[in-house]
């Protein structure tokens, strides 16, 4: 593999600023490794990507070339390419967000923070993979075929933003964009080894970002260090106009923090570790490497006190019941009649539009998707509203104001991203529930608002897969995740001799397979 | 405990506007009680008194200036149309034979 590949973006911004590579270079050097790991869904390789495209990746890095002999840079990161995670619109490219309803549909427009990408002159070099409509904690609800995990090829990468992670750690990309509802870019985060970041609620503009619950996505950095998140964060985000719930403030300056936190020294800093999260029924390697890097931030100048936050034990529940009502609602634009495919029912002749829309969204929607739409259905219908979803409301503000009463005490709060490493692909598919308990941990930051970072923590020892940890801030603080996540990563990385990526297995290279969405040049 | 009939299941696919097959109803319901079954765990938990989040931020009555923007052209708009016609989508019929 090509050693460039394995540079962070940090590091590529620097080589490119001394000559020493070009955009082009960097951006074929990206195209063919994915060339040779990503493969098809039935290729047996990473399958990270849904789509890519060089021609377009290849014609921005030229003109990022160009700008930079002309010296009119458009941003620290011109020129270094990035992953999109397919539930972005992206004009030109198909947009699909995993699903079959959305097969080969490309957006009249872009997100916002994917205008800011081009503004920014970042080579877009396709888009990732996911859980359908964002459902999912694996990657395995994708209409299109899973995504393996970088780490152990029969393991999932993670969901619902698996593409992005997998791209990332198996060096197809040097960064990517993700979106996190209830843990979709902190969890493949943790089992693949890399860094994800979910910003505070309205840090980062939603426009052009396929709703699946407005009130808990948000879109956020997938890369292999914490300053490359802390980039890419102030890059894409920020008030948009566009987006009635993004943030008028300015963002704190979060690559300071960054900078400032790989120094190692947290002198001061009170962390907390979320009682409710962690423990028996976690697994083992999992606290363990928690536990250690706990100790690394006692070492290093921070007191760890245990928090409790009592409503935790039903964030789960609150989640799995607010996030089907909203999704619920929001897919019910995918009828055929605007954009999408449609279905003509079956043996009827003269179908009604109400017909062609059932019709479609059978055919169109898989099973994960179509359980939390009639869930969603369920718990807003009269009779059920209050006592499901007007419930869960309550328990919100109960999350909320656990989360506010923790940071009284804390600066931040701390705990394992997952209960489990990486587990193996279709092991927990026949079971939704014991998927949802994947996502124990990360939900309760998107039910508050509240940002969360996911760091690697090492690997478990049974199985020698890779542990997140998890830093959570006060809203508007994300700050603090970089300055808390970049010592840590500092002094693990001392203790480890290295990057954790470092230790990842070689992926055999796979035969390219061209698939209808036209992926591999 | 809640638990939800295949009927009901039929009833709520109607209301999303989802073809349900025979077979798919069958394996969704059962499976659809088990998740309410655990979500059910949130009833009385929160008491009568505490107010209800529907949104993490504290927003109100997000204004703009009311000045004509550019849009979407027609062109672009109806670029994802699975059918289209002078200018419109062209969509099935909506009224049924009863009415």
């Amino acid at each position: 593999m090509n050693n460039i590949l394995r540079k962070s973006a940090a590091e590529l911004a620097d080589l490119l600023a001394a000559g020493e590579t070009t955009s082009v270079a960097l951006t074929q050097a990206c195209l063919d490794r994915i060339r040779a790991v990503d493969g098809g869904a039935d290729g047996g390789g990473i399958h990270a990507f849904l789509h890519v495209d060089a021609e377009g990746a290849l014609a921005q890095a030229q003109a990022s070339d160009e700008r930079r002999a002309k010296g009119e840079l458009l941003s620290a990161l011109d020129g270094v390419p990035i992953a999109v995670k397919d539930v972005l619109a992206t004009t030109g490219l198909p947009t699909t967000c995993g699903s079959k309803i959305l097969e080969g549909w490309i957006p009249p427009y872009d997100a916002t923070v994917v205008t800011r990408l081009k503004e920014a002159g970042l080579p877009i070099l396709g888009k990732t993979n996911m859980d359908e409509f964002a459902m999912g904690s694996s990657t395995e609800h994708s209409a299109y075929g899973p995504t393996r995990n970088p780490w152990d090829l029969d393991r999932i990468p993670g969901g619902s933003g698996g593409g992005s992670a997998a791209a990332v750690a198996a060096f197809e990309a040097p960064l990517a964009l993700g979106t996190d509802t209830g843990g979709s870019i902190r969890q493949p985060g943790a089992v693949t080894g890399t860094v994800g970041v979910k910003p505070t609620y309205g840090g980062v503009s939603r426009y052009g970002l396929v709703a699946m619950a407005n009130s808990l996505d948000q879109v956020g950095p997938v890369t292999r260090t914490v300053l490359d998140s802390a980039l890419l964060h102030e890059l894409v985000g920020g008030h948009d106009p566009k987006d009635s719930t993004s943030i008028a403030e300015p963002m704190p300056a979060l690559v300071e923090a960054a900078r400032q936190g790989a120094t190692g020294d947290m002198t001061g800093v009170r962390v907390g570790v979320i009682k409710e999260l962690g423990g028996e029924g976690w697994q083992p390697g999992v606290m363990a490497r928690f536990r250690e890097s706990l100790d690394l931030l006692v070492q290093a100048g921070a007191e760890v006190v245990e928090v409790s936050c009592p409503s935790f034990v039903h964030a789960l529940a609150t989640y799995y019941l607010i996030m089907p009502c909203e999704a619920s609602s929001n897919l019910a634009r995918f009828d055929a009649m605007r954009y999408g495919i449609r279905v003509q029912p079956e043996g009827v002749a003269a179908p009604s539009a109400e017909e062609v829309m059932r019709a479609t969204r059978d055919a169109g929607f898989g099973d994960e998707v179509k359980r939390r739409i009639i869930i969603g259905t369920y718990a807003l219908s009269s009779g059920y509203y209050d006592a499901y979803y007007g419930q869960a409301q309550k328990v919100r503000t109960l999350i909320k104001r656990d989360f506010d009463a923790a940071f009284e005490q804390v600066d931040v709060l701390v705990s394992p991203t997952s209960p489990t490493t990486a587990f193996k692909l279709g092991e927990k598919l026949d079971e939704p529930l014991k998927m949802y308990l994947n996502d124990l941990a990360t939900i309760p930051a998107n039910l508050a608002g509240v940002p969360g970072i996911s760091l690697p923590a090492g690997l478990a020892e049974e199985d020698g897969l890779p542990v997140g940890f998890q830093v959570l801030a006060p809203a508007m603080g994300d700050d603090r995740l970089y300055r808390v996540g970049a010592a840590l990563e500092a002094l693990l990385a001392k203790a480890w001799g290295g990057p954790l990526l470092e230790k990842a297995p070689e992926i055999p290279v796979v035969e390219p397979v061209e698939t209808t969405n036209g992926v591999t040049a | 405990m809640p638990e939800i009939s295949r009927d009901e299941v039929a009833h709520l696919a109607d209301l999303a506007r989802i073809d349900l097959s025979d077979a798919e109803l069958d394996h969704l319901a059962p499976q659809l009680t088990v998740i309410l079954e655990s979500v059910a765990s949130i009833r009385g938990v929160a008491g009568d008194d505490v107010p209800p989040t529907s949104h993490p931020l504290p927003l109100t009555n997000v204004f703009r200036e009311d000045v004509v923007v550019p849009s979407l052209t027609a062109e672009e708009a109806l670029s994802g149309a699975p059918a289209a016609e002078d200018q419109r989508f062209m969509v099935p019929r909506i009224l049924g034979d009863e009415q």
